[in-house]
């Protein structure tokens, strides 16, 4: 490891910083001072997850108005426009682990793919008919040794993530394409089956939940996240810890029992046009799942807190006895694992896999989700639920523009123009402060 | 400093001596040190003593081997040759952990927190504590909270924002009740006050002070002779990579400083002479 060179600190850029940087809830102790902090911190350029809640707004009215007999916010389209989302969301949140390190990693289209179709093959009746769980369980576990032999090669070789991962996004294009072709289905393997074994995973995105269970269900989830929250306030408070004051407390249990609420409501509004097709369609819990599982590893145990000390100044993490390169392999493993459960949404989504997976364009739209939502480009910054905010408003984009016969090529200028503009906020709201992009670290 | 060798000497002399001996030791002990880069040697034989309870500065020009000296002893670096004992006992630092173990702590020059983490994150980075399987922020945040507290460090607004919102003394301050969070016998700080104005530098100084006062041993690197004079209780001197002179802070004045960290002492030999 090369000698770093000896960086006195600024204190006067550190000073100017302070005030916009300090998280609100950590000096506010009333709610108007609360509201007052974070209007400072805004002006400072730390921008949190406001953008991108006023980009969905935004983009819902905008498409609402202009769409086709304003079918935009339509439960049918609303529900379709969450399950193209999803993709999007688990593929961003699988690159928060590289982002949030400070690396990238652009195989995740591919060698998710790939994962999604060891899994459709192996149910295959007619070959091997594996039950579904065990499918999904080989298919994951290929796409997170895929993951950490990438991550071996950037930490032990020294190889910048993006030259890796870019070779990887050739090699898993060619395996997909090989995979396909195993079995009679002349690499079409598809989950349209009478096999209920099989229709689970073609029932992973769509099928739907029983609307009564999906209020009981959404009542469970609201209540129990709302007690943990409120009891461990409470707690903070009492103890005399840092904490937010209790009326925020109680805002934000509020607007996700009205999130909750608003969503299966909508879920549970018949969308069929003949029959009855009703209830929140399983994606939701999935997606959901993923999006607790990776917050409370990066937020609560001491894997992810080593995560962001490394994508915030890897020297001092490896110097506090962190095994870095351990982490950051295990980083790319996680990365791999989710993708390949992104990809088995999309495959869900169109019933089957084919040549036609498009996993270089799956990639740049989960990087984006991810920025988009509040994630650094720069490292030490991002969050999972960050990669769900941007998954929805890539969604968002593409449903809109896709109701408006709009071609893809005018997709994809807008939806680059957005990440363009998410970029630029990023690197405004680090003033000075940029390094790069993982590929002069280590 | 007498150059006998202690640990034959506790051999042979009875237990009333033995214990005499142990008294004397000094916490830290390192003897001809060597260590080399390729063709550039950066440390010849280096001595040094750090006893518990002193501020012992480490001074020297620019590129006299004092970073390397101390990534030497903290572990980053590993000496070609040479001892090291600690509490008269030989022991051998391969790594940062092993140093930890010990009880060093260094403050490093460069590199020393993690910006985008908040202070209680960085106290506790590497030794993290748990409950069931999670981070337990609340106990965490108590005993950071407590040990800045007890060091008066009282300057920061909030132990939960990110460090990169301080100030450069206050990074310093954390930085340095972080190495006492952890009961550590021997502090060593590389120009801790390099980069830092008037009142930060103050409280740099005051907060050294206090982990002598408490029976650490702590060694500081600086260029800067009014803070050596102001808080060393010994000065050693590095001249390219040779120890030239360590001895009480008093027997110094600024110009004997300046004159063997520019020349080693020839001059002073040679006006002696
Ligand atoms: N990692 C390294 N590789 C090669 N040479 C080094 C390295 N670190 C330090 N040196 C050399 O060792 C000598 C002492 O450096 P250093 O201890 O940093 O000086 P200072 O007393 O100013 O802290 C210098 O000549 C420097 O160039
Ligand atoms: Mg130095």
């Amino acid at each position: 490891m090369a000698q770093p060179v000896e960086i006195p600190p600024d204190p006067t850029a550190a000073v100017q910083a302070a005030e916009a940087e300090v998280p609100p809830e950590l000096i506010a102790q009333s709610f108007g001072e609360y509201v007052r902090a974070w209007a400072a911190r805004l002006r400072g350029g730390d921008i949190g997850v406001l953008p991108v809640v006023v980009g969905l707004v935004a983009i819902m009215i905008v498409f609402e108005i202009i769409s086709p007999n304003h079918v935009f916010l339509h439960a049918d389209n609303l529900v379709n426009l969450f399950e193209q989302s999803a993709v999007f969301m688990v593929l961003a949140m699988a690159e928060t682990f590289a982002l949030i390190l400070g690396e990238i990693d652009l195989s995740i289209g591919y060698l998710g793919a790939c994962g999604a179709v060891i899994a459709v093959q192996l149910v295959q009746p007619v070959t091997t008919g594996w039950p579904w769980w065990a499918a999904i369980v080989a298919a994951l576990l290929a796409c997170a040794i895929a993951g950490a032999i990438q991550g071996t090669i950037i930490t032990r070789l020294g190889i910048p993530s993006f030259i890796v991962t870019l070779a990887g996004y050739l090699i898993f294009n060619g395996v997909m394409l090989i995979l396909l072709l195993l079995g009679p289905f002349s690499g079409y393997p598809n989950l349209a089956s009478s096999d209920t074994n099989v229709q689970v995973l073609y029932n992973m995105m769509a099928g739907t939940i029983d609307p009564t269970i999906s209020w009981i269900g959404m009542g469970v989830v609201v209540v129990g996240l709302g007690a943990l929250m409120w009891f461990g306030d409470a707690r903070r408070r009492r103890a005399g810890l840092v904490a937010p004051p209790p009326s925020l407390t109680l805002l934000k249990i509020g607007l996700i029992a009205i999130a909750g609420i608003v969503v299966v409501a909508i879920c549970n509004i018949n969308r069929a046009n003949i029959g009855v097709l009703a209830g929140v369609p399983w994606v939701v819990p999935i997606v959901l799942a993923v999006l607790a599982a990776w917050t409370i590893l990066l937020e609560r145990t001491k894997y992810g807190r080593y995560v962001y000390a490394i994508g915030g100044n890897a020297e001092a993490a490896r110097r506090a006895g962190i095994n870095v390169a351990l982490i950051v392999t295990i980083a790319f493993a996680l990365c791999s694992m989710t993708a390949g459960i992104g990809v088995l949404l999309y495959a869900s989504y169109i019933g089957g896999m084919s040549n036609n997976v498009q996993g270089g364009q799956l990639v740049l739209f989960a990087v984006a989700a991810a920025v988009i939502g509040g994630t650094s480009l720069f490292g030490g910054r991002g969050k999972a639920i960050h990669g769900v905010l941007g998954g929805l408003v890539i969604g968002g984009i593409y449903n809109g523009m896709y109701l408006q016969s709009l071609d893809v090529q005018r997709i994809f200028i807008v939806t680059g123009l957005v990440l363009l503009a998410a970029v630029s906020i990023d690197a405004l709201s680090r003033r000075g402060k940029v390094s790069g992009l993982g590929l002069t670290r280590r | 400093m007498p150059p006998c060798n202690v640990r034959g000497g506790i051999f042979f002399l009875g237990s009333k001596m033995t214990k005499m001996a142990q008294v004397a030791e000094p916490l830290l002990k390192v003897r001809g040190v060597d260590k080399h880069f390729g063709a550039v040697q950066a440390l010849y034989g280096v001595d040094l003593d750090l006893p518990a309870g002193k501020v012992t500065a480490l001074c020297g020009d620019n590129g006299a081997g004092k970073s390397v000296f101390t990534k030497c002893i903290s572990g980053v670096y590993q000496p070609d040759h040479g001892e090291v004992f600690w509490d008269g006992q030989p022991v051998h630092i391969h790594n940062t952990r092993d140093a930890s173990r010990l009880g060093i702590e260094t403050v490093y020059q460069d590199l020393a927190l993690c910006d985008n983490l908040d202070i209680v994150q960085n106290m506790f980075l590497g030794r993290e504590r748990l409950s069931r399987y999670l981070l337990d922020e609340d106990d965490m945040e108590r005993a950071a909270a407590e040990t800045l507290a007890s060091l008066k460090v009282t300057t920061v607004r909030s132990i939960r924002q990110p460090v990169a919102s301080l100030s450069g003394g206050q990074r310093q301050s954390v930085a340095i009740s972080k190495a006492v969070m952890w009961n550590s016998k021997l502090v060593i700080m590389d120009e801790p006050t390099a980069a830092l104005g008037v009142v930060q530098t103050r409280q740099v100084l005051d907060l050294m002070k206090r982990l002598r006062d408490r029976g650490l041993a702590v060694m500081v690197i600086s260029h800067n002779l009014n803070d050596v004079f102001e808080v060393a209780d010994r000065i050693a001197i590095l001249y390219l990579g040779r120890m030239v002179i360590q001895d009480d802070a008093s027997k110094f004045d600024r110009q004997r400083v300046v004159e063997y960290m520019t020349t080693g002492g020839k001059g002073m030999k040679a006006a002696a002479n």
